[in-house]
């Protein structure tokens, strides 16, 4: 770290660091090296262990299961986690519906779900999207109808990240359809996907995974017991969620993995008889994103230091970090990707599935760090476009 | 904020200015704005000298001439941070007056090098404002390497005779007096044998060549030929002056990182303030998306640009100089891309009126070219990055 941490903090990450070392088993360990993709069981695996350790909830405070840390020692447990590598706690679970139910939740709501999130003993998955309710999630028309004590839901999810692996879904549905605004009509249902009445159907993403998924609602019956807040507020509960933990969107530590990958792999990969990583185009490239991610790690601490001083009004700067943060991501997994040269494009990864005898069609790492920068295609994408990000800036700081 | 508090590590994410810090940015943005309006500027650039003495006893008045050397000689006792504060206000308005090269540049020379008696002579004449100074160090064949020194410093009986040639030197053309580098011993490009001398600018063997940068802001070429130095003209050790001008260097990165910030700020007021107000095909131009979007852009290269810095400010001071030099060079990037995207588009999005000497976007675009091609292009600091990346 070049921006020095206090004595306890760097005490924290130590710990941290450590933990990690001793404590990610060591096959999940060499497929994070490699840059495989975490599946569930493994991160099912990993994420009991940070919990018996207290930590996989990393954002919650005491009270309900996590550490209670700073927003500083949050940062630098995420960082730590990203590069190490090790798998990411489930996103779902942890960053959003967590969140969500400390704030919302009713306290039998609270106690039922909230350590079966943080022990992914329920695995959580995200409803909002629809064909017809993109950047524009509001016009989302997913009908739940009253009917006693249970709703009958009905409509169409799209973009759902694993669904198929799913326990739950929490889900905005369309209660009000007469509402005078379209946010106004809006619930916020947490659905048991064993419910009768559920379809999922996957799409493979252009990274050859299924990942994500179409889900069909067919009359299915969902208990009012489990909507979150009250009725036809689900909208604040949306806002709250996606307005949630923004520092961490800016994935830093993701970042400076991918260029710790591409500088390692570089050393051994040969262009024009020398060592990759000895060209001073190449090294030149990783000079710049390493300028660029020096100032966004700046600006995360500005955000983090607002946060510290209490200003609770939405810091502009989690744009930036938004903004930047993908655009530096997707710049270093293409890095990545480019070490590898014609040995990145050869598909193989269904033979690495499949435990094949056939020989290894180049390293490992460079078709991965291919399906990693096809996959991250969609971090400027998902969570609104940063098209639409640069919209609501326009407006909201900028006053255009 | 307390620059000195990140090199003893008790705070990382404290960017919250302390009240002294607030009080000092409040009366330099007063000030500017009092004095340092786009008309009145006009003004101060008209003066024979290119700048206003008037403005200058107005910063000795506040303190800001003394303001980073110690108070046992004169000073204020100021820190990085403080002048960041300084030059950030002093990029939004533009200030033509000898500031950058008076009290960073040859103010750090003499701050890191100079004996207790050269200080206590010296500081006391900067902070009252009857002393300026200009750090003469470049020379035409050097472009930016700093250890590229040809002028010569001879021993002779009781001092020293020194011959060679300084250009592009900022504010030489009016400075009191000069801090020259020299070789005293080595060949061109070594580190070692550079030393720096404190020279009466008026001394005989001394001719200035005095113009005006792209800027506006004067600048000389210096012809020194038999100048006549006394022993105590020497400023620090002999030989060992090269460090001295790397550290003279980093402070005026991190200042002029800060004043291109101000600067950067400007051209995004006045930009945004154009896109609202601006009508064709009857509304105003920033309802155009695609306008809107550069415009988030160049929000978005200015916060990235005021981290850096930020960064430079809590760095100027880090004792490990190798850390220190990786992180000036960063910033020196950093900054240099973002002040270019912010200037560029600026001009785009004003259009026509954005291409006149009038119009006051196109006087903060050539401020932040010429900071780009001072102390370093991206090019250069960037391929040193290259070469250190591991």
């Amino acid at each position: 770290m070049d921006l020095r941490f206090t004595p306890d903090e760097l005490k924290f990450r130590d710990e941290v660091r450590g933990f990690i070392r001793d404590h990610l088993p060591e096959d999940i360990g060499e497929r994070m090296r490699q840059g495989r993709p975490t599946e569930k069981p493994d991160l099912v695996r990993w994420q009991r262990i940070l919990n018996k350790q207290g930590w996989a909830a990393y954002s919650w405070p005491r009270e309900w299961g996590g550490p209670g840390w700073s927003a500083v020692q949050r940062m630098i447990f995420l960082e730590e986690i990203q590069t190490a590598p090790a798998p990411e706690v489930n996103p779902f679970n942890i960053t959003m519906l967590g969140p969500v139910l400390i704030q919302f939740g009713s306290d039998a709501q609270k106690s039922r779900f909230l350590p079966r999130a943080a022990n992914l003993d329920d695995w959580w998955c995200q409803g909002f999207s629809e064909p017809g309710a993109g950047s524009d999630l509001a016009a989302l028309k997913t009908a739940a109808r009253r009917e006693g004590e249970d709703y009958i839901v009905n409509g169409q999810k799209i973009w759902t990240s694993t669904a198929h692996e799913a326990d739950w879904c929490f889900c905005l549905v369309r209660t009000d359809p007469h509402a005078a605004k379209k946010q106004q009509g809006i619930s916020f249902l947490l659905i048991d996907m064993q419910t009768p009445g559920i379809t999922i159907r996957p799409i493979i993403s252009i990274d050859g995974t299924h990942h994500l998924n179409e889900v069909f609602f067919d009359d299915v019956r969902v208990p009012v017991a489990m909507r979150i807040h009250d009725e036809n507020k689900g909208w604040d509960v949306a806002k709250f969620l996606l307005g949630n933990e923004r520092s961490g969107i800016a994935r830093i530590g993701k970042s400076k993995e991918r260029i710790n990958f591409a500088k390692r792999e570089a050393h051994e990969m040969r262009a024009d008889g020398r060592p990759l990583i000895e060209d001073p185009e190449f090294r030149r490239r990783i000079a710049q994103l390493e300028t660029d991610l020096k100032s966004l790690e700046i600006t995360q601490l500005r955000v983090l230091s607002a946060q510290k001083a209490g200003e609770s009004k939405q810091d502009p700067l989690t744009a930036v970090l938004k903004l930047k943060g993908t655009e530096l991501l997707q710049a270093t997994t293409e890095l990545a990707m480019d070490v590898g040269g014609p040995l990145a494009m050869p598909d193989w990864a269904d033979e690495l599935e499949a435990l094949s005898n056939e020989p290894e069609v180049g390293p490992v790492w460079a078709t991965e760090a291919t399906r990693s920068y096809l996959f991250l295609r969609a971090a400027s994408i998902y969570g609104g476009t940063n098209e639409i990000m640069k919209n609501i800036v326009s407006k909201a700081v900028l006053g255009l | 904020m307390r620059g000195n508090d990140v090199l003893q590590g008790t705070f990382v994410v404290d960017f919250d200015f302390t009240e002294e810090q607030r009080l000092l940015r409040d009366s330099v943005e007063r000030l500017v704005a009092d004095h340092y309006s786009f008309e009145k500027r006009r003004g101060h650039l008209a003066e024979p000298a290119g700048w206003s003495a008037e403005m200058w006893a107005r910063y000795a008045e506040l303190g800001l001439l003394g303001l980073p050397f110690a108070e046992e000689h004169g000073g204020f006792g100021g820190g990085p941070i403080d002048v960041m504060l300084v030059m950030e206000a002093f990029g939004r308005a533009l200030v033509l007056e000898p500031y950058l090269a008076t009290v960073v540049l040859a103010g750090t020379a003499l701050r890191l090098a100079g004996n207790a008696a050269q200080q206590a002579a010296l500081v006391p004449q900067i902070a009252a404002g009857t002393l300026r100074l200009a750090f003469a160090h470049g020379e035409r064949q050097a472009r930016y390497d700093l250890s590229d020194v040809l002028t010569t410093a001879t021993p002779k009986a009781g001092g020293w005779l020194l011959d060679g040639a300084k250009s592009v030197v900022a504010h030489g053309d009016g400075a009191d007096m000069l801090i020259v580098s020299a070789r005293t011993a080595g060949e061109r490009n070594d580190r070692g044998g550079i030393s720096l001398f404190l020279v009466d600018a008026n001394a005989n063997g001394i001719a200035r060549r005095a113009y005006a940068m792209r800027d506006g802001m004067r600048a000389a070429e210096i012809a020194l030929s038999g100048v006549e130095l006394g022993a105590d003209a020497l400023l620090g050790e002999a030989g060992g002056g090269f460090a001295v001008v790397e550290r003279v260097v980093e402070a005026g990165i991190a200042a002029t990182a800060a004043e291109a910030v101000g600067a950067m700020e400007a051209m995004q007021a006045l930009t945004l303030e154009y896109l609202k107000t601006r009508q064709q095909f009857g509304r105003p131009i920033g309802d155009n998306q695609a306008l809107q979007h550069r415009a988030t852009e160049m929000f978005v290269a200015l916060e990235q640009g005021r981290s850096l810095a930020l960064l430079a400010a809590m760095m100027v001071e880090e004792p490990d100089a190798e850390e220190r030099a990786r992180n000036l060079a960063t910033v020196k990037v950093g900054v240099g891309q973002a002040a270019r995207f912010v200037s560029q588009n600026a001009v785009q999005l004003h259009g026509g009126i954005g291409m006149t000497e009038e119009y006051a976007v196109g006087h903060y675009f050539r401020r932040v070219m010429v900071i780009e091609h001072t102390f370093g292009d991206t090019a250069h600091h960037l391929s040193r990055l290259a070469r250190e990346v591991a």
